[in-house]
């Protein structure tokens, strides 16, 4: 048995647009992802009974069953309910909702990571309230979180692959139409692994280098 | 959807069961080994397991079952497709296990390893006596957690071919045309292996957090 990454090479092209496909699919699912979590975030805040149990199970059921089931759950459900949309769609709205789950936990997690009393001493101290806001409690929060928020990111973009179960437009679908004209399994796969690896050394490098630009205390 | 089906969606449930606990055993053995290259002084060792480490957590779990699947039989190793799927998640596991494990030996307070040294212990003692047992408690929370993980990561098997409890829904719902319902109940069966560790590990968590408030 001889490798012959001749195959993998020569059908470059497509690799590249699968991983657009992949990027595009990661920072689309973690903004909608970001939405839910904010949303949710707000709604448990408002600490009203059947909302909040509403938001916990819905953590609860996202983060204990698979992704896969997930997709496939709203791949049959978004029809029935009359919503037609393609699978790179569907795969947004599944990567958002199970991303979303996740992203509940953390940014309430950074809203209380903000002590009240530092709200009272930045407004003591003769600030506007919008920079008390700004300078005082968001930034804090989003630093708070920023690094959970990353490695949800890289997550994100790692699950993106799962989405060719239903066909949606990204790297390992690519893949597998390369593979079922080339019957080329392995030299596919080993290749795609390394564009993944590739994607997610260089995401992780880039939000560290933006994280300490955003996020570092000023230095005096 | 009949007792016929349900009978299958079980067995598949059980395979999804076996995989867990194969990748699971698996990974704590190659995680120890990981986990304690990771920590070591020398490069030769240290360097490997970041390498490992760093694999694993920047790919896909598909890619790695995948890779798995048609890279041993180019080995040579002509395994049946459970074999290939529990190598991949053993490997799986044990890179993620060893990070965890890592992190939890090196959250031992270094006052307990020169306590160890002042108290003459071997290097191998110290390890094994003194800070394993405390790293064990440490990262009993993020182990759970990390389990809970697998569990859902078995369904990937569905992908390469194999029948587990997601392949054994997706099989059903061709043959019933129900799959809202069909993939209710896998999802159910998920949720019913998942929830109860992840309550576990919520427990474990906020238990240690009131200990070291103390």
């Amino acid at each position: 048995m001889t490798l012959d990454f001749s195959v993998v090479t020569g059908a470059w092209q497509s690799l590249l647009l699968g991983t657009v496909g992949t990027l595009f699919l990661a920072f689309s699912g973690m903004a909608l992802a970001m939405i839910i979590g904010v949303l949710g975030v707000v709604i448990l805040r408002m600490q009203l009974r059947l909302p909040s149990l509403l938001v916990n199970a819905f953590i609860e059921i996202v983060r204990n069953t698979p992704f896969l089931v997930q997709i496939f759950f709203l791949f049959f459900a978004l029809p029935l309910a009359g919503i037609r949309l393609n699978p790179t769609l569907t795969a947004i709205l599944a990567l958002g909702v199970n991303g979303g789950a996740y992203a509940i936990e953390i940014i309430r997690g950074g809203v209380e990571s903000v002590p009240k009393g530092q709200t009272e001493a930045g407004l003591a101290l003769g600030l506007h309230k919008h920079e008390v806001f700004r300078l005082i409690v968001l930034k804090p929060a989003l630093r708070a979180i920023y690094p959970s928020l990353s490695s949800q990111f890289i997550l994100l973009t790692l699950t993106t692959a799962i989405c060719t179960s239903i066909s949606a437009y990204e790297l390992t679908s690519v893949g597998q139409r390369i593979e079922a004209e080339t019957f080329r399994s392995f030299e596919v796969y080993f290749t795609l692994t390394g564009i993944y690896l590739v994607i997610s050394l260089v995401t992780m490098w880039l939000l560290a280098a933006i994280g300490r630009r955003a996020f570092s205390y000023p230095q005096r | 959807m009949g007792i016929l089906e349900l009978t299958y969606l079980l067995q598949g449930l059980l395979w999804t069961l076996l995989l867990a606990a194969i990748g699971f055993a698996g990974g704590i053995v190659f995680g120890v080994i990981v986990a304690l290259m990771r920590v070591s002084a020398s490069p030769w060792l240290r360097i490997p397991a970041i390498g490992w480490i760093g694999l694993f957590q920047g790919t896909p779990l598909l890619m790695q079952l995948f890779v798995a699947y048609f890279g041993l039989p180019l080995l040579g190793f002509d395994v049946p497709a459970w074999a290939a799927v529990s190598v991949a998640l053993t490997a799986h596991a044990s890179a993620f296990l060893g990070e965890i494990w890592r992190g939890a030996i090196q959250a031992v307070p270094r006052g307990q390893s020169e306590a160890a040294d002042a108290l003459g212990l071997p290097a191998r003692s110290r390890m094994v006596d003194v800070i394993m047992p405390q790293a064990f408690k440490l990262s009993l929370p993020a182990t759970v957690g990390f389990l809970v993980q697998l569990l859902k990561g078995t369904s990937l098997a569905a992908i390469v071919g194999f029948i587990e409890l997601t392949r054994a829904g997706t099989i059903v719902s061709n043959q019933i045309y129900r799959p809202l319902l069909v993939f209710g109940v896998v999802g159910a069966m998920y949720f019913a292996l998942c929830w109860p560790l992840s309550l576990w590990g919520r427990k474990l968590e906020q238990k240690m957090a009131a200990a070291t408030a103390k």
